[in-house]
């Protein structure tokens, strides 16, 4: 989020709301801002745009694409819309697919109940996969004595490899290998028990949208992420600016 | 609602099914409490764990499907229900993903699953089932890749309250002969070309 | 300082040296030709010349591709002041012979004669493989004697950068890496980019399924694509330029470098090109072999030592490209036909093609045909003409089914379409692309769905994984394939497959998940039947029809989920 000095001068609207804008901002961070929500998996707020998950896409008029409102500046006149059937549509296969993609077992995962793809197959009105499950065979890495990484129920968002590169400066974390074979790996593929730069912060836990990043000894539903306190930090390094903020759930 | 074969007494038939699950979607149901008075005055239930009967009957108006379908006897009985049912509730996970059942599929082929657990795990005596027990198929699937079905009900178990919210709409419906509320089509219009 | 060549002298101390033969012999070394043994057959050529004591009047030349691979390996002898005569399928044993018969007593050997007046060479029209199968690539010389560099040498002298892109704007000329960009519109947006320094990137990272386009263009010439590389970075003012080669390609990037080391001895790259004040370094660098690197932000991440995944545009290579600086990508086919376009000018070029795609395209020619290998057409010639002229039709009186173009990215043309032009706009027009040039014949043996389910394995093999819709798109387009090629479909799968091909499309982040979805929409278009016919019907219970009467008609999908707005 671009917090902008002075006043926002650019006129756009969104779904019909009309809204001013900063220099710089994008759609979705105008939606945002003026309350109008977008689904996303990968943006995270505080962290470097990645767009991999391609779930904010949206309309723009005049414009024979759709685009990334994450990575797209709003300019002056801009309408968007940000929902329409057949970007509902996308979603929700998108959606599906990752949840065929991996080994999604809600009723065993941690994060059951606190998990944002949960949210978004609501959202996107996902009742069931239309698709193959993939049933992956996937590994777990229990050996940080701390957390642990399931690979199954990861959705390559790279928050973790983001956050641990750009806000603790760290960069344990990338990814390896290719297409359907891309895995989250820990210092060029080591076991993450055995990593030396790995700092213990936990941030890659607080951020992970799914239960694939975890406190170890947390039982079914019992895990809680806290992804937005990444923009505290970012916000506070950037800035100087210590913000007044609510503890995770 | 019934019309001939039922009894005839102007309730809904429903009935329930157990595929591959562990029960817990049935436990649910009965933690419907005093609904459940309230469901026994306006349907019958005409088949499932929770009565007697051996034969899944004829028109049935609402049945709930809980588990996944992992063996020949689940097969069977999901064509027979689908065969004889107006509107196939895919009753919780298991029916909706596969869920628990499914986690055999990590192994691959129903072999190697069952040697491990009942050839390498148990002290005495480990030997394969082979008869009485329904052979299983090759992967444990979730319900809609088998039948079609009408509406799905997520949750392991799903909770009494959204149990009660589904049953009861799909039963207004049916009671007042409107379209049942169906699973959300989602092919783009254009594509609605095969009819 | 470097010495600076004199490329007169050079063109003329070689012309004059060629003119001391009587007979120059020039022998097939591509990769094709070398494949099929061309090694041996020209060692057999210079032990006979050696044998026969010609060795002073006859020159054994190896050349680079002389375009009908499937007849290789290729000789073809050049008398001066007579006919040249091209044989097929040389084996040693022939070689001999043509020394000691065609070569010593003038007698032909009749029955391996290749006719170069046959449509596959004559419906061709050569610029860019001009010296292919003409010139030794590794020897500069013979480069210059063809006219190699004059053009540099006239453009350092004679225009200013802003010229040398005002004639390749005139020209028309558009990228061949298939997505026809306007060549000079990107020349111009280097040109006016703020930063220093600047680069240019030579795309040689050619991975579509049976094409050697490029291969064929840096391996055979390799100082035409340096040529142009040097006139691209003196118009748009890059110091650094880069030839992105796959690893797959050790013979090009074994003769670029070669090529890139004595053009720098010559002063025709490093600084003070040909005396200017003009400077270029130039490298080779190797890809890893990921298919998804011939995406512009995918290979500069891959040359800065990154893993090779695409990144968000905008912002564009020219604005913030490799490190951060302005970059220019042009393929290499691209890059070969610039120092012909500056040498004779806009006009010259202009007349070849059509309005809007001008000039020639090179394609490699395969499957059900009788002539296979590298050709170079005009744009805008037909389909048919391509494959029943040059290609020479379907072997065995075979029936033409389907042409495929574009790679994994491109679509399929049945044979009502054979009389479409080949150009940029047209092939887009219906479904396909022209992509980088390969060019696939299919008979009617060919399954199309079998077709759509092997580019799309390709494209799920080779997604990078980055955006979700291309990573477990092409894995579940794969497996409705699979299902319906294997005749278990049943019609939701392919219902499926249509709606997926139209998500992946819409919503992938780079041009290959995009494209992706390509030959399953074109193979669905034209030969949809094929499809139908493999499905299984709907499965009916107990073997009866269901004897629930069935529930009234479902509403409108588009009037119950619209907007999903909630």
């Amino acid at each position: 989020m671009s917090r902008g000095n002075g006043r926002p001068s650019i006129p756009v609207t969104i779904d019909g709301q009309e809204a001013m804008a900063y220099e710089g901002e994008t759609i979705l961070d105008v939606a945002t801002r003026i309350g109008v929500r977008i689904p996303r998996l990968c943006y995270l707020e505080g962290l470097s745009v990645w767009g991999g998950c391609r779930l904010c896409l949206v309309e723009v008029e005049d414009d024979p694409r759709y685009r990334l409102s994450c990575a797209t500046p709003v300019v002056a006149e801009m309408a968007v819309t940000t929902t329409n059937w057949e970007l509902h549509n996308h979603r929700r296969r998108i959606v599906e697919m990752l949840f065929a993609e991996g080994n999604h077992i809600c009723a065993v995962c941690v994060s059951n109940g606190d998990c944002e793809l949960q949210d978004l197959a609501a959202e996107t009105d996902v009742d069931h996969i239309h698709y193959d499950l993939q049933h992956p065979d996937a590994s777990v890495d229990a050996s940080h004595p701390k957390y642990v990484l399931d690979r199954e129920r990861c959705v390559l968002c790279t928050r973790c490899v983001r956050v641990c590169n750009e806000i603790e400066g760290a960069h344990v974390w990338d990814v390896g290998g290719r297409g359907s074979d891309s895995m989250i790996v820990a210092e060029l593929s080591k076991p993450w028990g055995e990593s030396p730069s790995c700092t213990w912060c936990g941030k890659c836990v607080l951020v992970c949208p799914t239960g694939a990043l975890a406190f170890k000894g947390r039982a079914v539903g019992e895990m809680r992420h806290d992804p937005a306190v990444i923009d505290f930090l970012k916000t506070a390094r950037d800035e100087g600016k210590w913000y007044e903020r609510q503890e995770a759930r | 609602m019934s019309n001939g074969n039922g009894a005839g007494n102007g309730k809904l038939r429903i009935a329930t099914a157990w595929l591959g699950g562990c029960s817990g979607c049935h436990m649910s149901f009965l933690d419907l409490d005093e609904f459940l008075v309230d469901l026994a005055g306006m349907a019958d239930l005409v088949f499932g764990p929770l009565t007697d009967t051996k034969a899944f009957p004829p028109d049935v108006d609402i049945t709930l499907v809980e588990g996944a379908v992992t063996n020949e006897d689940n097969r069977e009985l999901a064509f027979a229900l689908r065969e004889n049912t107006r509107v196939v509730v895919s009753f919780g996970d298991c029916a909706v993903t596969g869920n628990v059942t499914a986690l055999r599929n990590l192994l691959g082929e129903p072999e190697p699953m069952l040697q491990r657990v009942y050839v390498e795990h148990p002290d005495l005596d480990g030997q394969l089932p082979s008869e009485v027990v329904p052979a299983l198929l090759p992967m444990a699937e979730p319900l809609h890749e088998l039948i079609p079905i009408d509406a799905y009900m997520p949750g392991c178990p799903p909770s009494a309250e959204r149990i009660k919210t589904t049953i009861t709409a799909l039963a207004q419906a049916l009671i007042d002969g409107e379209p049942v509320p169906k699973a959300t089509e989602w092919l783009f219009p254009d594509e609605a070309r095969f009819g | 300082m470097a010495k600076q060549i004199d490329l007169h002298d050079v063109a003329h101390s070689e012309l004059e040296m060629r003119s001391r033969y009587t007979t120059r012999v020039k022998a097939c070394s591509s990769t094709a030709c070398l494949s099929a043994g061309a090694g041996p057959v020209r060692q057999a050529l210079d032990q006979a010349a050696e044998r026969e004591d010609v060795n002073s009047d006859v020159q054994v030349v190896p050349t680079g591709c002389m375009g009908m691979c499937s007849s290789g390996p290729l000789v073809r002898v050049e008398p001066r002041g007579a006919e040249p005569t091209m044989y097929a399928q040389v084996t040693p044993d022939i070689a001999t012979r043509i020394i000691r018969e065609h070569v010593v007593v003038r007698k032909l050997i009749d029955e391996h004669v290749l006719d170069e007046d046959q449509p596959f060479f004559s419906r061709q029209r050569k610029i860019v493989l001009g010296n292919a199968g003409r010139i030794d690539p590794e020897r500069i010389e013979d480069y210059v004697a063809e006219g190699g560099y004059q053009a540099l040498a006239g453009a350092l002298n004679d225009l200013a950068p802003e010229e040398v892109i005002e004639i390749i704007d005139d020209s028309g000329l558009r990228g061949r890496g298939g997505a026809g960009y306007p060549t000079a519109k990107k020349w111009d947006m280097l040109r006016r980019a703020e930063g220093s320094p600047k680069y240019l990137i030579a795309n040689g990272d050619e991975g579509d399924q049976g094409a050697y386009m490029d291969r064929t263009i840096m391996e055979d010439d390799p100082h035409r694509v340096i040529e142009g590389m040097i006139i691209a970075a003196y118009a748009t003012g890059a110091s650094h330029g880069y030839i992105y080669v796959r690893a797959e390609y050790p013979t090009a990037v074994e003769r670029l470098e070669r090529a890139i080391r004595v053009a720098r001895r010559q002063g025709l790259l490093g600084r003070n090109i040909l005396g200017s004040d003009f400077d270029l370094q130039l490298e080779v660098r190797i890809g890893a072999g990921a298919f998804v690197c011939g995406e512009e932000t995918a290979l500069m991440a891959s040359i800065e030592g990154r893993r090779g995944t695409p990144s968000l545009r905008p912002p564009y290579p020219t604005e913030k490209g490799l490190w951060g600086q302005p970059t220019m990508i042009n393929n290499v086919e691209t890059l070969a036909n610039v120092p012909a376009i500056v040498a004779n000018g806009a006009e010259w070029f202009g007349e070849v093609g059509t309005a809007q795609s001008k000039g020639t395209k090179v394609f490699a020619l395969a499957g059900s045909l009788v002539n296979t290998g590298l050709i170079e057409v005009p744009m805008g010639i037909t389909l048919r003409e391509i494959v029943f002229d040059i290609g020479g039709g379907i072997p065995n009186d075979g029936v033409f089914k389907a042409a495929q173009s574009g790679g994994p990215s491109g679509g399929c043309l049945p044979a009502s379409l054979l009389d479409s032009p080949v150009d940029y706009e047209s092939l887009r027009k219906l479904g396909s692309m022209m992509g980088s040039g390969g060019l696939v014949v299919m008979d009617d043996s060919m399954r199309m769905p079998d077709v759509a389910r092997f580019y799309m394995e390709f494209c799920r093999e080779e997604s990078c994984g980055k955006c979700a819709p291309c990573r477990t798109g092409t894995v579940q387009m794969h497996a409705l394939l699979d299902r319906i090629c294997e005749g278990v479909g049943r019609r939701r799968d392919l219902q499926h497959l249509e709606s997926l091909c139209r998500t992946v499309r819409q919503t992938s982040l780079c041009g290959l998940g995009q494209s992706a979805p390509n030959p399953v929409v074109s193979t669905l278009d034209h030969f949809r039947h094929e499809y139908l016919d493999l499905l299984v019907p709907d499965v009916s219970y107990n073997g009866t029809a269901p004897s629930v009467p069935p529930r009234p008609q479902a509403p409108d999908p588009a009037v119950t989920t619209k907007g999903g707005s909630r």
